[in-house]
């Protein structure tokens, strides 16, 4: 219990910290963002709105840093992330609640798939060393080294096209209502394959390779040659003794590489237009959209610290040595 | 788009040696450095990587053409005029990724040294003075580790308004040194408890002397691991900002060959050479890295190696693979100084015998 | 207790690391008998190659370790002797633990951290008896575990929850579950202190007594040997080069190895003696000397010891024929193994 207190205290420093680097980096913005929107949305801006994207950004220059920060977290307690300038006048936190559910599917679903699939394959590469399976081990040393997105560029030039059951682009057909009826989830799942493929292939091999090696080390521990001497069956040596231990280091390493492997499929969403946080931190930058690319930094991080969290539960439950005593 | 970190360096303490105490080690090779080329592995990935480097040096001077000089010949297929064919502007690819590979050479191979630097300082110091220092670089660090870096790079480049190369490689760098710090931290802190080093803490020498002297050469290796995953991690992130438009597209690096494919419709027009080698060049690039990252891994932890020859036929006239738990019994005949000799049962020769095999 | 009937035959057993010309032979030429209700005791350095031999006998050695030649003869205690190596994958799983049970070096790596002991108990007779019900397992380990002197109650304890002596107490007891005819101890106290190392043996010993099993303690510390053995065998370079009663050896050992051991220690009982080391580092087994492997570090060595190797033969003494020496100095009556 005290093992996981500390995680949670770490987390939540972690989001703190998180939370104010995203408070300084608007600041580093030169000009004055607000004042071209303001201009370019004349008189549809409330003077509410006008401060809210001041706080946002700094340039309510009467204020000393201390107290733009203090204003800066009111503003996230109440959920006012700001309003963006692509979707303007639509509050961040609106755009972003739209999205989140599209990213969490996709990219939440196909990283566990791969978590666990790498592993397993990476269990038997691992045992039977030697034998066939080291012949994937070139083939996924070269699919872990493409970009996702190329990877997804490729998909979409050999597998979509007219008259191809894969559609191209998009979450779902276009003019259906999201919904969970028979027209729009057969719909959605038949537009994520081709996105969630991609991000399969290219993410599988990672866990392969590090599940090899791990049980690579742990085949030469003391206790599987135990296991052997007590004329224990493969399978059971190979599970039970080998993989068992050989899983732990590799869920800390599943912890830790969240944040590389969001990074990467969020580059997906952008090929296929996924209507993901991806592909709307996309738009964003395509126009500049200061708030809207902080709020989904923001909401990706925290949504990475609570997967870590659950990472960390996962470590607790498989070895026994972190539970205290009693 | 990652490099999930698969180096095994940081759960091989030195002193997690598990074979019977009276395994035989070979005798220490004179020359390390040359034992590591001859791991097939790194021999692949230094040649490929010398070939980038090649071209990274001289790609703006044998390339065929200016890059972004506009030609009347629209997206044609790749020929001999234009071997990787040319993009919606009569560009010609091939020339683009050859200039292109300069500023992705330099971009990760910097990116690689500011983060290397980066990790030694904290991972050492933070493994070597322990204490509050070690509690502070080491929440640092995990905090770094688990804020996700590509994000956090493009939100910072797209708000820098002029994200030249020198400044995406400095953003890069600051920002993915966490993992190797994590691993310098824990191969310090078991340096730290080695004799030699007790020694010369007794002894007086100052801190810096030794880290410099006793920590640091026994470090090397995880080191330069260190360094070759983040320049992987360096060129995939930098070749994903130019991709989607964020750093300046006035300079050729093949994100903004695949960024230009992308926007002007490549696929939709069935132009796959538009988009094809500079993808490639990323995939064998990164192969390159790995390969030369996993010759590392296997050159520390011996384990890891694959064991050249893993067939060997038995006794039984069975070809089986070697492998833990069930050691092999040879068909070779015995040494040559074997002498066959009765036993020592004093009940004279027992009979043997053979049982036989069950199914 | 100690009868002259054998229980294990070792014979001409070769061990490699390594396949083909580049290959370093480990153990060269052993033979070795284990007789029924003995404690045998096996000493040397470290690269003498015992535990080679002892992992080697029971194919347990890692890759590349290979056996080059040999046989190892089981008499199982009702039924016909057999070759233990030309067993199938199948029937040696069989004959593990079963026959022959191993307490291992590293007492603190030798139980899996994820599991209960309870499990890892557990493990063995649903191995090799399935039809055994739940409860009789369960009623078995608690009964091996008292055995060893550990309360049934830390059956469910992870091996980190127990002492380094409690844990080599519970791997011999795990040893001990199936009955086994044999149990070898790889240097089975070396992380334990003094008083533990004693106590733990004297236990294992007082269990041999009960139980009537056969031991191959093998050890780089003599001075353990000496009191806890019945024979001892003497390994340098992979070749035993002196075997005898632990009396005997201890007394007037004939091997000028041998003596340079018992020298290294400090006598436990009777007079005080000068104690000194062996000078030198052992052999590299890549590069063996020619002749007696021993001859570089040898006090006494002279003209032939660089050039023949001695084989291991009952020497010309009184008491030759219960010992067994390889050394150019003392003229061997009838070669053995």
């Amino acid at each position: 219990m005290k093992y996981l207190l500390q995680r949670i205290a770490f987390y939540v420093f972690t989001a703190w910290a998180a939370i104010t680097l995203n408070f300084f980096i608007p600041r580093m913005v030169p000009g004055d963002p607000v004042q071209s929107l303001i201009t370019k949305f004349q008189g549809q801006m409330s003077t509410q709105a006008i401060n809210s994207l001041y706080v946002l950004f700094g340039l309510d220059n009467d204020k000393g840093i201390w107290g733009q920060y203090l204003d800066y977290w009111k503003q996230l307690f109440h959920g006012d992330l700001g309003l963006s300038f692509t979707f303007f006048p639509t509050p961040v936190s609106e755009v972003i609640s739209g999205s989140i559910a599209w990213t969490l599917a996709l990219v939440g679903i196909t990283t566990v798939i791969s978590f666990f699939l790498g592993t397993g394959l990476g269990v038997l590469a691992g045992w039977r060393r030697g034998s066939w399976t080291d012949g994937l081990l070139p083939v996924t040393t070269f699919l872990s080294s493409v970009p996702y997105f190329w990877l997804g560029l490729i998909a979409i030039y050999l597998l979509t096209g007219p008259g191809s059951f894969f559609p191209s682009s998009g979450g779902f057909t276009p003019g259906l209502v999201p919904a969970w009826d028979q027209y729009f989830i057969p719909s959605a799942i038949k537009h994520s394959l081709l996105p969630a493929a991609t991000i399969l292939i290219s993410s599988v091999s990672g866990w392969i390779l590090s599940m090899r090696n791990m049980m690579v080390t742990v085949a030469s521990e003391d206790y599987i040659t135990v296991a052997h001497a007590k004329g224990l069956s493969d399978r059971r040596v190979a599970l039970s003794y080998a993989a068992r231990n050989a899983l732990l280091p590799n869920v800390s390493g599943f912890a830790l590489s969240l944040g590389f492997i969001v990074g990467g499929t969020l580059l997906v969403e952008i090929v296929f237009s996924y209507p993901g946080l991806g592909f709307q931190l996309f738009l964003a930058l395509g126009a500049k959209d200061y708030p809207l690319m902080q709020g989904i930094f923001l909401v990706i991080t925290i949504s990475v610290l609570v997967a870590n969290l659950l990472a960390d539960i996962a470590y607790l439950l498989l070895d026994p040595r972190t539970r205290k005593e009693g | 788009m990652t490099s999930i970190p698969t180096s095994s360096l940081e759960q091989n303490t030195p002193e997690g040696a598990a074979m019977p105490a009276d395994t035989t080690k070979p005798p220490k090779p004179k020359r390390q450095r040359f034992r590591f080329l001859a791991n097939g592995k790194a021999a692949t990935g230094i040649v490929i990587l010398g070939i980038y480097i090649l071209f990274a040096i001289i790609g703006p001077w044998v390339a065929p053409y200016d890059p972004g000089a506009r030609s009347n010949d629209l997206i044609q297929p790749p020929s001999a005029a234009h071997w990787f064919g040319t993009t919606h502007l009569g560009q010609d690819v091939f020339s683009q990724v050859l200039v292109g590979c300069r500023t992705v050479v330099m971009v990760g191979f910097l990116a690689g040294v500011v983060a290397s630097i980066l990790s030694v300082l904290i991972g050492v110091t933070a493994g070597y003075l322990g204490g509050a220092t070690d509690d502070g670089l080491s929440a640092l660090s995990n905090v770094f580790l688990v804020i996700p870096a590509l994000p956090l790079i493009i939100i910072i480049t797209s708000v820098l308004e002029s994200a030249n190369d020198l400044l995406v490689a400095l953003v890069i760098g600051f920002t993915s040194w966490a993992w190797n710090a994590r691993v310098l931290r824990a191969q310090t802190l078991s340096l730290r408890r080695r004799d030699y080093v007790e020694a010369s803490r007794a002894t007086g020498e100052k801190t810096w002397r030794i880290i410099l002297f006793e920590i640091l050469p026994n470090l090397t290796a995880v080191i330069a691991s260190g360094f070759v995953g983040t320049v992987i991690f360096a060129v995939l992130s930098e070749i994903t900002l130019a991709f989607i438009g964020v750093t300046s597209n006035t300079t050729w690096n093949w994100g903004t060959i695949l960024f230009w494919a992308q926007g002007q419709q490549a696929l939709a027009q069935g132009a796959w050479w538009w988009f094809v080698p500079a993808g490639l060049a990323i995939a064998f690039l990164g192969t390159a890295l790995s390969l030369v990252n996993f010759a590392i891994d296997e050159f520390v932890s011996p384990r890891l190696r694959s064991a050249g020859k893993t067939k060997v036929k038995t006794a039984s006239g069975r070809t089986v693979r070697m492998r833990v738990g069930f050691t092999p019994v040879l068909e070779a005949p015995a040494h040559a100084d074997a002498r066959p000799v009765p036993s020592i049962n004093p009940h004279g020769a027992t009979p043997v015998h053979r049982k036989e095999t069950a199914r | 207790m100690t009868t002259s009937e054998p229980v294990l035959e070792i014979r001409n057993l070769n061990v490699d690391y390594g396949l083909g010309p580049q290959a370093v032979h480990a153990v060269r030429d052993v033979s070795l008998t284990l007789h029924r209700g003995e404690v045998l005791g096996l000493a040397g350095e470290s690269g003498s190659g015992k535990s080679t031999l002892a992992y080697g006998m029971t194919r347990l050695l890692a890759p590349p370790g290979a056996i080059s030649g040999g046989s190892v003869i089981y008499h199982p205690a009702d039924g016909e002797p057999y070759d233990v190596l030309s067993l199938s994958d199948n029937d040696l799983r069989g004959f593990r633990w079963a026959e022959t049970a191993i307490v291992f070096q590293g007492a603190m790596n030798s139980l899996n951290p994820v599991h209960k002991i309870s499990t890892q108990l557990n493990d063995v007779l649903q191995a090799h008896d399935p039809k055994m019900s739940a409860h009789a397992r369960n009623a078995r380990c608690r009964e091996m575990l008292k055995l060893v002197g550990i309360s049934p109650d830390r059956m469910e304890a992870y091996p980190h929850q127990l002492s380094g002596g409690m844990r080599q107490r519970v791997m011999i007891g795990m040893a001990l579950i199936l009955q086994p005819q044999v149990v070898i101890m790889d240097e089975p106290t070396t992380a334990l202190d003094v008083v533990m190392q004693r106590q733990i043996l004297g236990q294992l010993i007082e269990l041999r007594e009960r139980l009537g099993f056969s031991v191959i303690f093998i050890t780089h510390d003599l001075s353990l040997l000496v009191e806890f053995s019945d024979r001892i065998a003497i390994m340098y370079g992979g070749r035993i080069v002196e075997e005898a009663p632990a009396t005997a050896l201890y007394k007037d050992s004939l091997h000028p190895y041998s003596e340079g051991l018992l020298g290294s220690f400090p006598a436990l009982r009777g007079p005080r003696r000068e104690l000194a080391g062996i000078p030198g580092s052992p052999p590299d087994l890549k590069a063996m000397p020619t002749g007696c492997s021993f001859h570089p570090r040898c006090p006494k060595a002279f003209d032939p010891c660089a050039e023949t190797i001695p084989a291991l033969g009952h020497p010309d003494t009184p008491d030759g024929g219960t010992r067994s020496v390889a050394c150019w100095l003392h003229p061997v009556r009838e070669p053995v193994g």
